[in-house]
């Protein structure tokens, strides 16, 4: 209990420091991804899709969001990982992408949700550049909570469509 | 204390486009030698408020040149001088210049002040000119007593106070022009307990030396005629008897001029600003993006909003009883209102974007008198429907495409008076501009009783630009239609009218962006009609709901030529992969859309299957659907807001279950599909080849 209110303690306190973001962290193929909270606009259950004629395969449709047509994206295939059928958990992150002057709503579909954490940016690592997957390019850093280590996702290449 | 004036400059941009408009409407009404005096004093009013306003804003270019304008059209009012029809001219053209200084101002722009120069020397000449006797003399006796003596009574009404007048400015204004005696009377101050602050009980008698002109006494109280009862008299017995009437008679102008522009403020016509700045000049960009609406309107809209949240509240108290028969009943009737609510409340919003086609109407006799005398035919203009209500939106983009037909017809369609006479016509030609509603759409018609288009002329012509074959048989409807080709004028000279063959085309297309369609029909000798239908909003379309696999797409109904079930011996194969059914005398191209759209698991045999077939640019095609579904009207929603363009989609909606759907492009299908219309392939190339020729 009190370790828990500590740890609440030291995020408020880092909350008001210089260079501290929060991140929504998610979970792909066991690993960890995190995005900047402020972008998240929502996070829903998977649902039903309208499907879009010749879009790119992890171009899953759009659904109506209150009104408004918002595309999913299914990260694990934009990320080149394999296919899995969506399950109980599996979420959509509704994201605010700024792009080219305007901001876009978008939603991407990932096996679960996890946790959030305050991070200092400067904390964060640079990718190796020379790893050969796909998906590097969309990670902006690298950064190590306790024993786990999360990538920071840039929103705006992985959005890119 | 001062006011920021700039929160005022759009109100005085609009009122004076408002007025300008209204001069050049009225200008255009004028029959020269025979004016009616309503008409001056409402071209008068027009240049007066917008030189007040330019003056208070601090435009002086703008106010000095209306003031040149002023004085010749207080001339004309005063009856000394005749509108001529060059003067009229002028007068048109000082109109234009107007709007171009203005909307320069607005768009913050360097103005250009050379032809508002040129401009104000030719009235500058003409008045110097015709510099008639009568003036001259009034000019005269004035410098001829040189310092006179007024008796100034200044009667304040009460209420002076509060009408943000203050006398002591006019007092001091008042010693400015001599010396000035002062007699203040105070009798009718009542006592201090019935004194009310704000109230005006004061009176004043003025004597003033001065070798000004009365006027020049008049103008200072022109602010408080209608709240004060005011006397300038020449002292030692010379009380003019004229000036009393003559005063009365200005605040009576000027009181009709107040009611004019608070009934010309409700017309508002705010688009029109935005169409004149385009037309008027073409480096500024500015776009309306307010609307005004009706005060009728906005109450409607109120007192529904009103009904929704009762409706609301009723339904929110019955969720939380239990559910019973009773409850259920009044559940559903609940449910029942609130559609009702919901369907009136979206009708109204959609009125709100709704404006009379007036607004595109209006610029058409300025448009037509100009043109017919640059081309010395004799036009008369008739406008039907200006009322017929059509989306702002709509209209905006509506207007450009409608001058071009307008000017065709003048230029093209219309003979000259030697020619009308000659076929045994009446001189005076006429172009008809008629607006009406015809089911969910709008139907503009543009007609004249001019030659008619000239079906010989036009196959020649598309034969040497190579658009059809010498051999081609073509209906007359069919050579008509040819005008709407690219890359296509019969007209023999350019001229700056029209004849550089960027015209049909540019028409069609930019009214087919707009869901609609043009036709043409025509009759040798007679005259021709073009007509421009046209959906009354962009924001809603009438929609087919179809199935293909396990998607729900939808086609514009518009596009619908027919829905039919596939007689499989009708159907033949050309090439590799392309069925074509013979449908009467016509072979309809079959697209399978599950195909187009890379959809899995649709019915794949052609027997016993529904074709759609639609019609876009001319060229039918037949669309395979798995099955037709209900018919209703869908609210247009952006796909390219959060996502991107998609090819073969216009947009989507979202159905009453909540889903989404996406609502097929006609056009753009044919183009995924790869489909060309027959032999238009070579003609592009060939279009191409001769553009890089030439």
């Amino acid at each position: 209990m009190s370790a828990l209110s500590s740890e609440l303690d030291h995020n408020l306190v880092l909350e008001n420091v210089q260079g501290v973001k929060q991140f929504l962290t998610f979970i792909m193929a066991e690993e960890e991804y995190g995005v900047d909270i402020l972008t998240v606009q929502e996070i829903r259950s998977w649902e039903e899709i309208t499907a879009i004629p010749n879009a790119p395969d992890y171009v899953k449709g759009v659904i109506n969001l209150r009104g408004t047509i918002v595309p999913i994206l299914d990260l694990r295939l934009r990320f080149g990982l394999p296919y899995i059928e969506y399950g109980g958990l599996t979420v959509v992150i509704v994201v605010k992408v700024e792009c080219a002057q305007q901001s876009k709503i978008m939603g991407m579909a990932v096996d679960a949700v996890s946790d959030v954490y305050s991070i200092m940016e400067q904390d964060a690592k640079m990718v190796p550049s020379f790893t050969e997957s796909d998906n590097s390019e969309f990670v902006a850093g690298l950064v190590n909570v306790g024993e786990k280590m999360v990538a920071l996702l840039d929103l705006k290449k992985a959005m890119d469509i | 204390m001062s006011i920021d004036l700039s929160q005022f400059f759009e109100v005085f941009f609009e009122e004076s486009f408002e007025g300008l408009d209204a001069m050049e409407a009225e200008l255009l009404n004028l029959v020269p030698g025979e004016e009616d005096s309503e008409t001056i004093n409402t071209i008068f009013r027009a240049a007066h408020s917008i030189k007040g306003g330019s003056g208070t804003f601090g435009f002086d270019s703008v106010a000095e040149f209306t003031h040149v304008l002023e004085t010749l059209l207080d001339e004309v009012r005063e009856g000394k001088r005749t509108l001529t029809t060059e003067l009229v001219n002028l007068l048109l053209k000082s109109v234009d210049c107007l709007r171009a200084l203005l909307s320069a101002l607005q768009a913050e722009q360097a103005l250009d002040l050379s032809e508002s120069i040129e401009l104000r020397k030719q009235f500058e000449k003409i008045l110097a000119l015709d510099d008639t006797p009568s003036t001259q003399a009034n000019t005269i006796t004035d410098t001829v007593v040189e310092v006179n003596t007024y008796q100034i009574d200044f009667k304040p009404h009460h209420h002076l106070f509060k009408t943000g007048n203050e006398p002591l400015y006019m007092i001091s204004e008042l010693a400015e022009l001599g010396d000035l005696e002062i007699v203040a009377f105070h009798s009718e101050v009542p006592d201090i307990t019935d004194l009310s602050a704000d109230d005006c009980f004061l009176s004043w008698r003025f004597f003033l030396n001065t070798d000004k002109p009365e006027q020049a006494i008049s103008e200072i109280f022109e602010w408080v005629e209608d709240d004060a009862d005011i006397t300038i008299a020449l002292c030692g017995g010379l009380f003019s008897d004229d000036e009393q009437p003559k005063q009365s008679k200005e605040a009576q102008t000027i009181e009709s001029s107040k009611v004019n522009t608070s009934v010309s403020k409700n017309t508002a016509p705010e688009v029109k600003a935005a169409i004149n700045a385009k037309v008027s000049a073409p480096a500024t960009a500015v776009e309306s993006t307010s609307i005004r609406v009706g005060i009728d309107k906005v109450d409607s809209l109120i007192n529904m909003v009103g009904e929704l949240v009762i409706t609301q509240a009723m339904l929110s108290q019955l969720g939380e009883q239990e559910i019973t028969e009773a409850t259920l009943a009044s559940l559903q009737e609940g449910l029942a209102q609130l559609a009702h609510n919901t369907r009136d409340l979206q009708e109204n919003v959609m009125r709100i974007r709704m404006l009379p086609i007036s607004f595109v109407f209006s610029r058409f006799p300025r448009l037509v008198r100009d043109i017919s005398q640059k081309l010395n035919k004799q036009v008369e203009l008739k406008l039907i429907g200006e009322q017929t209500e059509l989306d702002k939106t709509v209209m905006e983009k509506i207007s450009d495409p409608m001058v071009h037909l307008v000017r065709n017809s003048l230029d093209h369609g219309l003979e000259t008076v030697e020619q009308r006479i000659a076929s045994g016509k009446d001189p005076v030609g006429i172009v008809t501009l008629n607006a009406f509603h015809q089911g969910g759409n709008i139907v503009i018609e543009i007609m004249d009783d001019g030659q008619g288009l000239n079906t010989q002329k036009i196959k020649q012509k598309a034969i040497t630009n190579r658009l059809i074959n010498e051999t081609d048989e073509l209906s007359d409807n069919e050579i008509n239609e040819l005008i709407f080709m690219p890359g296509f004028s019969t007209a023999d000279e350019v001229s700056d009218l029209s004849g550089r063959g960027v015209g049909m085309d540019v028409v069609r297309r930019n009214i087919q962006s707009l869901n609609g369609s043009v036709e043409v029909t025509s009759a040798s000798g007679v005259g021709s009609t073009f007509t421009i239908r046209l959906p009354l909003t962009l924001a809603i379309l009438d929609g087919q709901l179809v199935r293909v696999a396990k998607h729900t797409y939808i086609i514009p109904l518009i596009s619908i030529v027919e829905s039919l079930q596939i007689d499989i011996t009708k159907v033949s194969r050309v090439g590799k992969d392309l069925d074509v059914l013979r449908l009467r005398d016509e072979y309809i191209p079959i697209l399978r859309l599950y195909q187009i759209f890379n959809h899995q698991d649709a019915i794949e045999t052609l027997d016993k299957t529904l074709l759609v077939v639609v019609e876009s640019d001319n060229q039918k095609i037949g669309l395979l659907v798995d099955d037709l579904l209900s018919q209703q009207q869908v609210v247009i929603k952006s796909l390219e807001a959060n996502y991107q363009k998609v090819d073969g989609v216009s947009g989507a909606t979202i159905l009453g279950d909540g889903r989404v759907s996406l609502i097929v492009d006609i056009s753009g299908l044919i183009k995924l599909s790869g489909l060309r219309k027959p032999g238009s392939q070579e003609l592009i190339v060939e279009s191409q080849a001769n553009l890089e020729a030439s």
